[in-house]
């Protein structure tokens, strides 16, 4: 299995992002039918050259067998309905370069779409989906959601290695610099530290401005076939490395300073036979930014407690700073398409490798480049996953 | 008192989902007695509470009852998106395990990880009981 995913054994194709944030007259499958569109026309294909089809828990319906039969694709001989929350699109590349390795499947599609801001789910509020999780008989009284499980892993950072309530806001401040740049972001305004420390505290000791957009919107990618790859107009963007894994509290024996990134992230270093000092460019799920500074750690760009300093004073403003992310302005201020930011993660990623992101932010002759997602909750259950792509020369 | 300062007593906690698995548990609450799982095999508590221990595959998993004594290891104050602010925390029980759980009886400005607390229980919105912890 060494060399399934290494360099031109599969590739990213296509990618879209929907431009709406806010789609109150579209249905879901409606918003999925769009970006998969979208995608396949980003790479050149159709609907009839797909044959691996990948979906998660957003889709409507039965998964992939509703949305295959809503979409009409009817050549499929891979599928896969892997859901780990947000960080289920990481997943699926990887699980699609597999198949494309090992013949399963030439062309996947993996969609993503969702309205929550239409439908009102925000993450104050107790996930519904998690009702039927064993441990949460023993969570309901005590209403976690999303934003205080994350909260109680920035206290505990912030307590074990002093990380402070500044330092987090500068992930805000880098992320806001990238969205002024785009024209399709939720929030366009550049934000000082102050602003994010002046936003209401929501929970402690995470402010409004700490916690990602609530946007409807959606996104697809198609990954291919090397063979098919080549055909196409686009420059060549190849999967190198991969992991995957999940943590939970660990019967008790519960630790909020770190995330299942830490297990996964060496995994795909290892493949891809690269360092995090070769990373230049970085596509961090930003769910919060506890969220953000807590991978770079674990991701390995700094050591285990030193993300405060790692971030502080602009180090992730793409042209500034020392790791340029989320370049399109992350789901703190673009995009966070059902409530789930790890399709944009790799959207952005590849957008960087192809040359294709925003003039003032693109990080210039960029060789390879990182996403990284975090499902779930940090502070009780998450799905992780990391991809490194590369650029064919 | 401030808007903070709230006793915990005016949130009304939503109720536990009864399983057979949890039955035990739910039951020892209404008496103000605190269960945890303990594993005769491993030697090892765990939490949240199951049949097969999940530090070593064992069945041989029996209850106990903890002395519902333990410190804050995180919490958080929720204070906007919710009806009446509440504090969250994971407390980590003299036995070495931690649980989720609301901290009561206290000013919530002045919760502090590390902190020593004991168990307490609450009324759910159906009038069972749940465990809480207060400040020591
Ligand atoms: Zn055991």
């Amino acid at each position: 299995m060494s060399s399934a995913a290494n360099k031109y054994d599969a590739c990213i194709a296509g990618i879209y992002e929907h431009p709406l944030r806010v789609a109150p007259d579209h249905t879901v499958a409606q918003l999925h039918a769009e970006v998969a569109r979208g995608a396949l026309l980003d790479a050149g294909l159709t609907l009839d050259d797909v044959d691996g089809y990948f979906c998660a828990g957003d889709a409507p319906g039965m998964g992939p067998v509703s949305m295959a039969d809503y979409l009409g694709l009817k050549k499929l001989r891979y599928l896969d309905s892997t859901d780990t929350g947000g960080s289920s699109y990481l997943t699926h590349v990887n699980h699609a370069a597999r198949a494309i390795a090992a013949g399963q499947c030439k062309v996947a599609l993996i969609t993503l779409a969702g309205r929550p801001k239409s439908e009102g789910s925000s993450g104050t509020q107790v996930r519904s989906q998690w009702a039927s999780a064993p441990d949460f008989a023993f969570e309901k009284p005590y209403s976690p959601a999303p934003l205080n499980t994350y909260a109680m892993c920035a206290m505990r950072h912030m307590y074990e290695f002093g990380t402070t309530s500044e330092q987090l806001a500068w992930i805000k401040v880098a992320a806001s610099h990238h969205a002024q740049h785009n024209p399709n972001a939720a929030l366009k305004d550049v934000l000082t530290v102050d602003d994010v420390l002046n936003s209401p505290m929501i929970a402690d000791p995470l402010h409004r401005a700490d916690c990602c957009v609530v946007t409807d919107s959606g996104g697809a990618l198609v990954v291919v076939h090397p063979d098919i790859a080549k055909t196409l107009k686009k420059p060549v963007v190849t999967m190198m490395g991969a992991g995957e894994t999940t943590k939970g509290q660990m019967g008790g024996k519960v630790d909020l300073t770190y995330s299942g990134l830490a297990w996964a992230a060496p995994l795909a270093f290892k493949e891809a036979k690269l360092t995090p000092e070769q990373i230049r460019y970085a596509s961090i799920y930003d769910s919060f930014t506890i969220t953000v500074l807590i991978q770079l750690e674990d991701l390995g760009f700094c050591k285990k407690g030193e993300g405060g300093k790692f971030v502080e004073g602009g180090q992730l403003i793409s042209g500034k700073g020392k790791l340029a992310f989320n370049t399109d302005g992350g789901g703190l201020c673009n995009n966070h398409p059902a409530n789930r930011g790890g399709m944009t993660k790799v959207i952005e990623a590849v957008r960087q490798l192809r040359g294709e992101a925003h003039p003032a932010v693109q990080v210039p002759n960029l060789e390879f480049a990182l996403a990284s997602g975090i499902g779930g909750a940090l502070g009780t259950r998450h799905g992780a996953s990391v991809l490194i792509m590369g650029r064919l020369q | 008192m401030s808007q903070t300062n709230q006793k915990h007593s005016e949130h009304r906690l939503p109720s536990p989902v009864a399983n057979p698995e949890n039955k035990a548990f739910l039951e020892a609450a209404q008496k103000d007695e605190l269960l945890i799982k303990y594993c005769n095999s491993c030697k090892e508590s765990h939490y949240y509470p199951r049949t097969i221990c999940p530090h070593c595959g064992s069945d041989d998993t029996t209850w106990i009852k903890s002395a519902g004594l333990g410190e804050i290891y995180s919490y958080t104050v929720m204070r906007r998106g919710v009806e009446v602010p509440f504090a969250m925390a994971y407390v980590k029980l003299q036995e070495g395990i931690s649980m989720l759980t609301h901290l009561t009886n206290c000013d919530f400005d002045s919760i502090r990880v590390g902190q020593k607390v004991r168990v307490v229980f609450q009324e759910t919105q159906d009038g069972q009981k749940t465990h809480l912890f207060e400040p020591i």
